[in-house]
This record gives structure tokens, sequence and C-alpha cells, in this order.
């Protein structure tokens, strides 16, 4: 079994991102950049899955500019087998990405693709269910647990009333919540040897997919701020100031 | 003129609230018309729900055995069909419309707009990234129908009751997949006010120190009727279960008061309340990042707290 692996480079989680003051976008200059938390955890699991003889390969999957090589090279440190760079200088939207990742389906077979649910630049959280969607497959979204037997995997998600468990039949994908699993620590000879793992370079206009990016983004404002309010001495005054906020 | 489809999500035969939330979103774009679409195997009670929120239209329902779980496979094919006419889709942002929701707009070819805000014109919105660091205006190509979800915590439900809306069954050619199945859902049995729509809630952080003492914070939340949420730290240590964690990857929640007990407030926590009204903050560290947006600020042991708090509320 083949498992593809989306693997999107982000904004590191622990920056604090701030927009630029003519509102033309956020500052990205100099911002320490990292793999997209959710997709470190899908990596992972496919990981976890390999080890378990579940799967043979592990391929991650980056779409972006020529220097994401290094962030597909840690991907590789961290165990995968290969990797395939889809070079593109723009930033590709959700349905455009789900479009590109059909392309490599078609050509690599995969019986798995595990996504994050959500990157957490755009917070999107549609390109696994857009990908099941155009390939007519099962989705099973915000995964906290996953198995695999008998062509089918069986995945525990987490939803707003608790947690779902769903059968999907193979191929099919797979997003990732939080507690799927802990992901590994990358070492330092895992980063010499996956100098020598192949990554394909494809370039985004070889591969015929229509980029219709519909949505146009015409600017960015900081969040309303909630200012400071006041520290109370002890809890008879936190509760006489609640009641007089009528709260209680 | 706008025609927007609003797609109910529903719960053991009940509506749920994002819902009404939706329908508000759709007022905003002022268009023509607001048709509730029901995806159920037993529409009738939730149809009839959804016709007495003010400013809808008509309520369609698809009744059929397939629809009895939200299988985002099963149901997208059908909401895809039924969209056909209607100038936008929206879906509760909740984790049934952020499952759906993209399967819809694939199927139709168009990109999707996750988390509206604020509805500026009927084809601009405005939406959150970078965990609500940033907010964006985008704007969509009136050529396309625009799918978007609706985050939840940004709109009041339209009110209920006055409303009679007309329902009426329709039936959409879709074949329909069954490589997706439902198996069950585990729910935690809780008497509580449910915590995306509660007035009060009070969370509890890694500062509550295990599951056990957990039971601090359900008692004082049933004390003053409010509903329980926690941060991400205190799910992952496992002293509450993955439905109360409230924070970017949770639940997004708009409470008129929020507590936050044994909470640092890191930024990712904070995405998930700063629209409650009122913020109260109970920390034994000073330095919490958590006192920033509080409008309240206590500083001291949680346990000590908590007793006097039950205490002084006579």
């Amino acid at each position: 079994m083949k498992i593809l692996v989306g693997y999107k480079r982000v904004v590191d989680y622990n920056v604090r991102i701030q927009v630029k003051p003519d509102g033309s976008g956020v500052i990205t200059d100099g911002v320490k950049l990292s793999a997209n938390p959710f997709d470190d955890i899908a990596l992972e699991e496919a990981l976890r899955l390999r080890e378990k003889g579940v799967a043979e390969e592990v391929i991650v999957v980056g779409i972006g500019p020529a220097d994401l090589t290094a962030h597909l090279r840690n991907g590789l440190a961290m165990g995968a087998n290969r990797a395939i760079h889809v070079t593109t200088a723009d930033a590709v939207q959700p349905l455009t990405a789900a479009r590109i990742f059909l392309k490599l389906i078609e050509k690599e077979q995969p019986d798995l693709v595990i996504l994050g649910k959500q990157a957490i630049d755009d917070d999107a959280n549609q390109t696994g269910q857009m990908l099941a969607a155009i390939w007519d497959r099962p989705q099973a979204t915000f995964a906290s647990k996953v198995e695999i037997a008998d062509g089918k995997a069986t995945v525990t998600r987490e939803v707003d009333a608790g947690l779902e468990v769903i059968e999907a039949e193979l191929p099919a994908v797979i997003t990732t919540d939080l507690r799927l699993n802990e992901p590994r620590f990358i070492k330092l000879p895992d980063i010499m040897k996956a100098k020598s793992k192949p990554i394909d370079v494809i370039e985004f206009g070889s591969l015929g997919v229509e980029a219709n990016d519909h949505l146009k983004t015409t600017h960015y404002a900081a969040p309303a701020k909630r200012s400071k309010g006041v520290m109370v001495k002890d809890a008879a005054e936190l509760v006489a100031a609640l009641k007089q906020k009528g709260l209680l | 003129m706008s025609k927007i489809l609003v797609i109910a999500e529903h719960l053991g035969g009940k509506l749920n609230s994002s819902t009404a939330r939706a329908v508000s979103a759709a007022v905003a774009v002022k268009g023509e018309a607001i048709d509730v679409l029901v995806l159920a195997d037993n529409a009738e009670a939730i149809a009839a729900e959804a016709a007495k929120i003010e400013g809808v239209s008509r309520v369609l329902t698809i009744a059929r055995p397939e629809n009895a779980r939200p299988l985002a496979a099963v149901l997208a094919p059908q909401i895809a069909k039924a969209a056909a006419g209607y100038s936008h889709v929206f879906v509760p942002s909740t984790t049934f419309g952020k499952d759906v929701a993209p399967r819809v707009a694939a199927l139709l070819g168009v990109a999707q707009v996750s988390d509206v805000m604020s509805v500026e014109a009927a084809h601009a919105f405005k939406r959150p990234i970078y965990a609500g660091n940033a907010i964006i205006t985008v704007e969509a190509d009136p050529a396309h129908t625009v799918v978007a979800t609706i985050r939840t915590a940004s709109w009041s439900a339209a009110a209920s009751g006055s409303n009679s809306a007309p329902v009426e069954a329709i039936t959409v050619d879709a074949a329909l997949p069954t490589h997706t199945r439902f198996v069950e859902l585990q729910q935690g049995k809780s008497d509580r006010p449910d915590l995306q729509s509660a007035s009060k809630v009070v969370s509890g952080g890694r500062g509550v120190g295990s599951k056990e003492n957990f039971d601090i914070i359900y008692k004082f939340a049933d004390r003053i009727g409010a509903a329980v949420g926690a941060s991400r730290a205190a799910v992952d240590a496992g002293y509450c279960p993955n439905e109360m964690q409230v924070g970017q990857t949770g639940k997004i929640i708009a409470p008129e008061l929020y507590m936050a007990i044994g909470i640092s407030g890191a930024i990712q926590h904070l995405t998930g309340i700063k629209d409650a009204g009122t913020i109260v903050a109970i920390n034994k560290d000073a330095e919490a990042p958590i006192f920033e947006v509080a409008d309240l600020g206590l500083v001291g042991d949680l346990f000590k707290i908590i007793p006097e708090l039950e205490a002084a509320l006579g």
C-alpha cells in the first residue's frame, strides 16, 4: 500500500502574525516557517502504518516555490520514502491544491491520502474534502484514530457532539485532528540519510490543472483588540462585579 | 438578485441552533429568498422547527434513509444538485458544515469561503486567518455560486416563532455512494447547557491538574448554570473529552460570560473566545497571557478561589 501525505510549509505556530500597516498582507519577512502541525501528524500516521506493515511506501507532497526543497527534506528525514515537489511561485487555493493532488493520484495510485484537517495559515479546512469529492472517494475528516484492515479504514472522528466512527472503503482521504498521534522528532542521522532520498520536481504548469482561484483577498486587517480589563482582589469582589453586570 | 440556500444542521431529530445563525448571515446578504434545506431520514419535525425561523422563505426537505446520518459523501451530491438556481449556499461552520461544505463546493467546481464573520456585500465577506490574528476581506466571483461556512460565534441566531414558512419535499437526481458508512456516535451525556450556544461557559485548563480535579469546574458551572469547556492542554492531558475543547481547532464560542480557570491563554485558545461578552480569568500566574484579554482578572489558587466564589454567591 502506498500513502500520499500533504506536507505544507506555513508560518510557525508560535509566531504572532502582524498585518502590514497598508492592509496589503501580513508580514512574513524573516518569520520562522515550519511544517503545518496537522501535516506532521498526517506524516506520523503514515509512517506508523508503514511500521505496522500496513503500508510500504510513504510519499510527501509539497506545493510551492523552489526553496520548498529544504522543507520537503524534513519530511524525508522524518521518514518518508520520497517526496514530490510541485513547483509554483504563487500560493494556490484549496480547490487548485485538490486538483493537483488528483493529478498525482492518477499517476501514483495510492490507497490512502492523509492530509492535515487545516493549514494554520489560511485556516480554510477544505483541501481534503475537495479532493475526496473530485476523486469520488470517501473522506474521513478530523481523525483521532485510524485502523486499516480488509480494504477499509475505520476512523474515529472528533465532531462537535463527541466521537463519530465511520467506515471508509479504500482508497480514501483522511484528514488529521490534533489527538491522532504525537509526531516524532527528527534525528541528526536521519537528516543525513534524507539527503539521498529522491524528490520528484514537477512544474505546476505541466500538470494541466486549471487554476481557477475564484476568491480574491482585497484587504487585510488586524482583529479588533480586546482591551485589558481590571484586576479584582478577591472572590467576593469578582462576584459583586459580575452581579453588577447582570451576569450572575 | 441573490437566492440563498441554507443547509440545516440537526442531531437526534432536533434542529441545531447553528442553523438559525447561518440564516442570520443569509439575511445580511439582503437577497430575495432564503430557503433552508433539511436532509434527514425523517425530516418533518426538523423542517417544522426551521420553518419558524424569521427570514426563511421556504423549507425544502429531502427525506431518505441514507440521510439518517450526516455523511458528507452522501449529502454533498444531493446538496450540489439542490443548489441549482441559488447564488449562495451557506452552511454553519461546525464540524458538520466543515465536513460537508467543501465537498459541495468541489462538486460545483467553485471555491469556498470558510468561517464568514461578516457580509460586506453579496459577494464580499470577512473571515479570519492565522488563528484570527488577521481578518481578510474576500471577494467571490459573482459568476459562480458562493459556497460558504458561517462562523457561528459571529452571528446571533435569527429569532424563531413568528414565521411559518411553507415546507416542500423535493427530490434530486443524485447517485449516492455506499463507500462510506456510519458506525456509531459516542456522545457524552450531560444535562448541562450546550457549549456552543450557552450564555455562560466555565472552562478549565491544565492548571486544574487532573480528571478528578475537574469536578470542581463541573460543580461550579452547575452552580451558575453554565456549560463547561476546556483548553486543548486539558483535553490532551485527558482531563475531559474532545468535544469540550475551545479554541482555533476546537469550538469557537461567544457566550455572554466566559470564565477561564487555570487556563494560561495560548493564542489558539483566545481565538475561540474573543467574541465572548465578558471574559473572567482566574490563574495563579499573574503573567499569564489570559489576563491581557480578560475583562476581570483574579490572581490566585483556583482550588481556594472557587469555594470562595461559591460562598460569595450566597
